[in-house]
């Protein structure tokens, strides 16, 4: 029991908005959830299969907003091919749920994908093994972003590349692998991507209650994540980051291997960003290459600026209103949504350079100066 | 060599095989020199920044640098503490230790702490976390994750605050701090390090009479214990804390010797006050 409330109280320490964020996520979900299971269609409450998989969706992007935080809010390495890592994610996870369509698919071939079929192709390509195992296509979800990360960041680390540069070098590789993917030869579905998903752990995805059960595995996913990232951040490793957010140089004169900091922190993030993308996939039924679109990688670079870097917290809020915002712009004036996307961006880098959450803390400080003036008079 | 020869060289008893030696091997200073420069040169486009430089610091004494602007004191500095790569010459650190073959996290782990010009703190971190940050632990990426601070390193840290006189402004901001104190944590976040060596760049730059008094105090109390290189131009505060003083000038060594003998130094005189003071000296 003490054990207990100790890691209770280490969880409200550790950031004060941790543990309030975790009950709210929490409850949230799961009202929402019984909502959905346990009312009927005609009551006021009930929250349709619609909406539930849209938060499902935002969630996804709140835990991907999240990765892209971790490394420029807290690092300040500006990546703007954080997409790349999702959509990897996303494959993995996608490859796994094709192979679980079986004989299921138009062609009723036992062992290829349809759009192997039609491209004639008579075996599964090497990279397609074991793909049918759900926990090996969870560990590459993971596994192949990571690596991708690690390669990566050894090379532009070490070789010293920051600032504009590295941001640059991020857009390339996710646009490399959007021309990579839209290949048909690459066997990854092309243009078309892979779509028309049957089944998860034989669960059908179509069911109320397998969406329902992915939008309560993100959130709690969403939750840990959240715990962890923000455990790492305070601990001196946490502290270190900071530092060679500020002086990267001040850093390594004081002995520490800036180079190796930031390539383990790329990679975490990389794993989170490809765990988000693995739950997107089965919640949104189709995976394709737009997802690497240079365009989305800025994207969330704009909802990590509008709910305020550096805080775990203004990611996701950032995340959350930018997507409710772009549902809802998207159905009014589909064509002003990027109009919108760049004006709120100028705005924010221009009034809000601490985002939400930074303006949340100037209003507490001003209301705490008035109220403290207020007690003196 | 014959093969017999070889093998008892391989089979020495004196010494282990290169790759079973301790890579943090302790610094060698049998010899009382602590650092050996020899025949460094550098040049930027042309620009002989070091030309020929010789410099010797003996173990746990206060050097003073002093030189006129662009003599070489701040390069030298880069060169040692692995920021700039030298063209030629050999950098070592006690007998053992190649400095030029080491990066500057490798350097700093060796136990050279360096103050710059321009104080640099971490102006988004309270001056304890600056301090933290600075103290001689395990700083690979696992060990540092994990790490907790022990008493004994609160006990250090704190020791510190009352040192360089910001025990009341532990929580706040570094960069909240004024010019004068930043300067001050710099120096204390040295301090908990416990470097070996000490280079240290301009450190009363922007200091009061009163803190400039009792950063010399400071110094002169560290020499002994810990080696100290300072590059100072206020020479007032030379004069109340070096032994030995070392000129500079366009990148070599011009003199050597306590601050009465550079005073009256023929060289020294000619490039700092021009040919006409050291001719009339003469007459």
């Amino acid at each position: 029991m003490t054990r207990l409330t100790a890691w209770f109280s280490e969880g409200r320490s550790t950031g004060k908005h941790t543990l309030p964020f975790v009950v709210i996520l929490l409850s949230v979900t799961i009202l929402a959830s019984a909502a959905n299971l346990f009312l009927p269609v005609d009551s006021i409450f009930y929250v349709s299969t619609y909406t539930i998989t849209l938060l499902g969706k935002y969630l996804c992007y709140a835990m991907l907003a999240l990765a892209v935080d971790i490394i420029w809010g807290y690092c300040g390495i500006l990546s703007l091919g954080h997409g790349a890592f999702f959509a990897l994610g996303g494959y993995a996870m996608g490859m796994y749920l094709m192979r679980q369509i079986g004989d299921r698919g138009v062609y009723g071939n036992p062992l290829l994908p349809d759009f192997m079929v039609f491209l004639d192709w008579k075996e599964l390509p090497w990279f397609w093994l074991g793909m049918d195992q759900f926990w090996f296509a969870m560990l590459m979800a993971v596994v192949v972003p990571g690596f991708l990360a690690f390669v990566f960041g050894w090379l532009a680390f070490r070789s010293r590349v920051t600032g504009v540069y590295l941001s640059i070098m991020t857009q390339a590789l996710t646009y490399a692998l959007l021309l990579a993917f839209f290949r048909n030869e690459m066997g990854f579905g092309g243009n078309n991507g892979l779509t028309d998903f049957k089944e998860i752990l034989g669960f059908n995805l179509q069911a109320d209650s397998t969406r329902v059960a992915l939008f309560l595995i993100t959130a709690i996913l969403l939750a840990v994540i959240f715990v962890v990232s923000q455990k790492i951040l305070s601990s001196r490793l946490g502290k270190v980051v900071l530092a060679i957010r500020d002086s990267e140089s001040r850093s390594r004169f004081i002995g520490y291997r800036t180079d190796r900091y930031k390539v383990w922190l790329f990679v975490y993030s990389a794993v989170i960003a490809g765990i988000a993308g693995a739950l997107y996939v089965p919640q949104v039924g189709i995976i394709n290459p737009g997802e690497f679109s240079p365009i989305n990688s800025i994207e969330m670079v704009i909802w990590v600026a509008v709910g305020g870097r550096g805080t775990l917290i203004g990611a996701v809020i950032g995340a959350l209103l930018v997507n409710y915002a772009k549902t809802r712009f998207t159905a009014i004036m589909p064509d002003a949504w990027l109009f919108a996307l760049g004006a709120m961006f100028v705005l924010v880098t221009l009034y809000l350079p601490k985002g939400l959450m930074g303006l949340y803390g100037q209003l507490k400080a001003k209301r705490n100066t008035v109220m403290n003036k207020e007690s003196q008079a | 060599m014959s093969t017999l020869d070889n093998t008892r060289e391989f089979f020495r008893r004196d010494q282990v095989w290169s790759f079973l030696a301790p890579e943090q091997a302790a610094v060698n200073v049998d010899n009382k020199m602590i650092l050996y420069v020899e025949d460094l040169n550098l040049s930027f486009d042309g620009f002989k920044a070091l030309n020929n430089l010789n410099l010797y610091i003996n173990d746990g004494e206060l050097r003073c640098l002093i030189g006129a602007n662009g003599a070489g004191k701040t390069t030298l500095m880069d060169v040692i503490t692995g920021k700039t790569q030298c063209d030629s010459g050999t950098v070592f650190f006690g007998q053992n230790h190649n400095l030029l073959n080491k990066d500057e996290a490798e350097i700093a782990q060796l136990g050279i702490g360096r103050k710059f010009q321009k104080p640099t703190v971490f102006e988004e971190q309270t001056v304890f976390d600056n301090l933290e940050l600075s103290l001689k632990t395990d700083k690979r990426v696992l060990p540092t994750l994990f790490s907790r601070l022990t008493p004994t390193q609160i006990d250090r840290i704190d020791d510190v605050l009352k040192t360089i006189g910001l025990a009341k402004h532990r929580f706040m901001l570094a960069g909240a701090l004024s010019h004068g104190q930043k300067q001050w944590l710099e120096i204390g976040m040295l301090l908990v390090a416990e470097p070996r060596l000490l280079l240290i760049d301009e450190p009363v730059a922007g200091m009061t009479a009163q803190e400039t008094e009792r950063t010399a105090e400071l110094l002169t109390s560290l020499a002994g214990e810990r080696t100290v290189i300072v590059v100072e131009h206020d020479m007032e505060f030379v004069r109340s804390i070096a032994r030995t003083v070392t000129v500079l000038h366009q990148g070599s060594v011009l003199a050597e010797g306590t601050m009465d003998q550079i005073q009256s130094n023929k060289d020294v005189i000619e490039v700092y006050l021009g040919e006409e003071a050291a001719a009339g000296e003469q007459a």
